[in-house]
């Protein structure tokens, strides 16, 4: 399995999902041996993990947090910058050597990131290919037929060469049918799950003793948790919260994460006057992430495009309701929830302010939406996964 | 042994709130008028229901009275879809008031609104079913006899309010618990009264018409007449069978390619084969057999889900502090004397409004779900809660402390 992170060294939801993922197809007697693009220390027992790095290198460090650089740490003691690119290219190198030495049935590549070494591994061995889009190029650019034109060339690539696509929502197989113009037929949709037994517990103590001071004061806080970026849609939820303060002044909004729209962000919020209202944490790991849901009265995902959005399932997990847009995989699989379309500033409003409003709504929220999380599991997902695996193989063989 | 077929359908539409934002509220007072093509367009819905299911099962009821003397049926129509019809559909009401001239068929007395107004204010109550019982004579040219309540919400209190406003009869589910060892194939007389009569509806057999229908997985699919006509005269116990439904069975519930129009239409001649087969109103039934045994109903039961309670509209707290909010507004709406804000407050009375925010079977996707025009039970919710706002709003415009 070629993947770009795993948790704790991960900058989102991607780590998070191939980790739970490969988990549960252990269950499954799948036997993975999971390629990083960087040396980490896991506590991961159901597979092998493997960093894929040039021969001449001691190590690869990652640098930051999201997708920025990394660190390379030759054996003479140099130490080399690769940007991204650079990265996906060494990644390929180095898979190449660990695919000529190494036995296995089907090569699992997840996003673009791993797509290079994915297509050359499949041209060495002549093994099955899936390719596994948890985002595609457009969502991340916010922006039909956007994005990077070189990462979309990949992805094309990618695509029309796998012997089998998987989504993880329609919508994101909806996305790669018109960015793509690939038949819907070589896209099988797995929707990414949650076990609620997985999530780690709260403290009695909140790390949040402002809020919680707040909060006994009739205060009431919505949180998003999320990178800052222009596909998170964190604008309308800003523009949203002005119109929600006018309404109910005593709401605060928590903004979890980091990204390139930071500052534009907090200017943002200062413009429309509701700075006071608006605390930004940056990015948080965590009892200070889990906490951050959990002194929350409501979490907002208002992603302009979400291929899944694992998210708001945590959030319900925590306690805490969720108002989720239309345009997001999570959508498909998740009823007892609010649901809104991203540009409908005022109809997230109205809805922040009725759940602020009525206590009566908000216990309806919490006690059905995790009802409906304690059926979740990603069983399901690897049970799809491993069907798969078996028409792959048995194709080959025949 | 003589039997009787005791048809009786019920015909509702509610005055949908459209998808009021807070922003909306002290700005726009109109509740109920979206934009045609919006999911909560009650112009829309009325137009689509009047012509999948009103005009062509009026037009085959019609020919049935007129082809068979012996067809009767009763019917209820609540005030609110009197009102649309008037508005938006002209010709479906024509067609019910085509159906009453022919003097067999009876309608049943219920609140304007249909509202749970029994269990809030009695007052309220009183006033609606004597609305509903004008507009009936104003339109129908009857007196109702029976009454039947909002979601056949029964209990002993509204068996004895029945016997005192000098109803004849009463219609209730006839569910087991109330049931226990009796057959619903007889008349009943409430506990506790001194003349007025019970009818339970047979669900079963209902149940088999309005629900079951159209259902492929069903043993018994697919269900003709001559089959369900066999199972009636198959009955030893029974004087009269009570087929209590939605009217939208007919074409809305049970589209027409599952054949329903095709059951109604075989099933006078199938029945009456049997010359001592017979089909009565609700009225005929009462006057007809003497009361077999007393029926003792403390808990209240209705006709909806399995637990036959009123916990499909007031089971949740959205529900209850919804429908609490709403009757508390009362005694100052009805001092305002304003006709406008009182029809608003009253159209919000109408259950359907509570039925929409119910969260029991959500995730199901079930029953619940297919009669809602929100998206989930928290927009209906919050929609509802809106409007109310809005109306505590024009309260205080009339300065009224709320």
């Amino acid at each position: 399995m070629l993947g770009w992170e795993l948790p704790p060294n991960n900058s989102g939801g991607l780590g998070v999902a191939c980790y739970h993922l490969c988990k549960a197809l252990s269950k499954k007697a799948v036997d993975i041996e999971f390629i990083l693009p960087y040396t980490a220390e896991h506590d991961i027992d159901f597979m092998r993990i493997n960093a894929a790095h040039p021969q001449d290198v001691e190590a690869v460090l990652k640098s930051g947090i999201a997708y920025d650089s990394f660190k390379y740490v030759k054996h003479s003691g140099e130490v080399e910058s690769v940007d991204l690119f650079g990265q996906t290219v060494l990644y390929e190198k180095a898979v190449e050597r660990i695919s000529r030495e190494s036995e296995f049935d089907v090569i699992h590549a997840h996003d673009w990131l791993t797509c290079r070494a994915a297509l050359r591994a499949q041209e060495l061995t002549g093994k099955p290919l899936i390719v596994h889009l948890h985002s595609i190029e457009s969502d991340r650019a916010g922006k039909e037929f956007g994005g990077n034109p070189l990462v979309r060339e990949i992805e094309s690539l990618a695509i029309h060469m796998a012997d089998q696509v998987i989504a993880v929502s329609e919508l994101t197989k909806r996305g790669i049918v018109r960015e793509y113009g690939i038949a819907p037929d070589k896209i099988k949709v797995v929707h990414n799950s949650m076990d609620v037994d997985n999530l780690e517990s709260l403290d009695v103590s909140n790390a949040y003793h402002y809020l919680t001071a707040l909060r006994q004061q009739g205060w009431h806080v919505v949180v998003n948790v999320g990178r800052l970026t222009v596909q998170k849609g964190v604008v309308n939820l800003l523009k949203a919260a002005r119109l929600v303060i006018d309404q109910q002044p005593k709401t605060l909004f928590l903004i979890v994460g980091n990204g390139e729209q930071e500052h534009e962000l907090i200017e943002l919020a200062a413009s429309l006057g509701i700075s006071k209202n608006v605390i930004f944490t940056g990015f948080l790991r965590g009892k200070q992430w889990r906490d951050a849901f959990a002194i929350s009265d409501l979490f907002v995902m208002p992603s302009v495009s979400e291929p899944f959005g694992i998210t708001p399932l945590e959030a319900i997990g925590y306690g805490t309701p969720a108002l989720i847009t239309r345009q997001s995989g999570v959508a498909e699989v998740l009823q007892n929830c609010l649901k809104i379309d991203y540009w409908d500033v005022e109809g997230m409003a109205n809805q922040i302010v009725a759940v602020v409003e009525h206590e009566s709504l908000h216990r309806e929220l919490q006690i059905n939406g995790y009802r409906e999380l304690e059926r979740l599991s990603w069983d399901d997902a690897a049970i799809k996964l491993a069907n798969v695996y078996n028409q792959q193989t048995e194709s080959v063989g025949a | 042994m003589s039997k009787a077929i005791v048809l009786y359908l019920h015909v509702h539409q509610p005055y949908r709130v459209r998808q009021y934002s807070i922003f909306d509220a002290a700005v726009s007072h109109d509740y109920f008028n979206p934009a045609y093509d919006d999911r909560t367009s009650n112009e829309r819905i009325i137009h689509k229901v009047a012509e999948k299911s009103y005009l062509p099962t009026n037009r085959h009821l019609l020919e049935l009275l007129r082809a068979h003397p012996e067809f009767k049926l009763s019917l209820s129509i609540t005030g609110t879809v009197l009102e649309q019809l008037e508005q938006w559909a002209p010709e479906a009401l024509r067609s019910f008031q085509e159906l009453t001239v022919t003097g067999r068929v009876e309608i049943v007395a219920e609140t304007y609104y249909h509202s749970l107004a029994f269990f809030y204010s009695r007052s309220e109550f009183e006033a609606q079913v004597q609305m509903h019982r004008e507009k009936i004579q104003q339109l129908f040219g009857q007196t109702p006899q029976v009454f039947r309540n909002t979601e056949l919400a029964y209990n002993n209190d509204l068996a004895h309010w029945a016997d005192q406003a000098g109803y004849k009869g009463i219609l209730a589910e006839g569910w087991d618990k109330v049931l226990d060892w009796r057959s619903a194939n007889y008349v009943y007389q409430p506990t506790y009264t001194e003349n007025v009569r019970l009818l339970l509806k047979n669900y079963k057999l209902s149940d088999d018409i309005a629900f079951r229908f159209g259902n492929r997985d069903w043993s018994e699919w697919p269900l003709t007449a001559s089959k369900f006509v066999k199972w009636l005269n198959d009955s030893q116990d029974a004087t009269n069978f009570n087929l209590f439904m939605d009217y939208e069975t007919f074409g809305e519930h049970q589209w027409h390619e599952s054949g329903i129009f095709e059951f109604l239409r075989m099933l006078p001649s199938e029945w009456l084969q049997t010359a001592s087969n017979s089909f009565m109103t609700v009225s005929e039934v009462i006057d007809t057999f003497q009361p077999v045994d007393r029926v003792d109903v403390p808990q209240t039961t209705t006709w909806a889900d399995t637990e036959r309670d009123l916990s499909a509209w007031l089971g949740n707290d959205m529900q209850s502090s919804a429908i609490k909010a709403l009757y508390e507004l009362q005694a100052a709406i009805l001092a305002t004397d304003d006709l406008t804000l009182i029809t608003d407050w009253r159209r919000l009375q109408t259950s359907d409004h509570f039925y929409y925010m119910c969260t029991k079977s959500f995730n199901d996707g079930d029953i619940h779900a297919y009669f809602s025009p929100y998206e989930t039970p928290y927009d209906a919710f919050i929609a509802y809660m809106n409007v109310y706002h809005d109306m505590q709003f024009r309260l205080s415009q009339t300065g009224v402390e709320v």
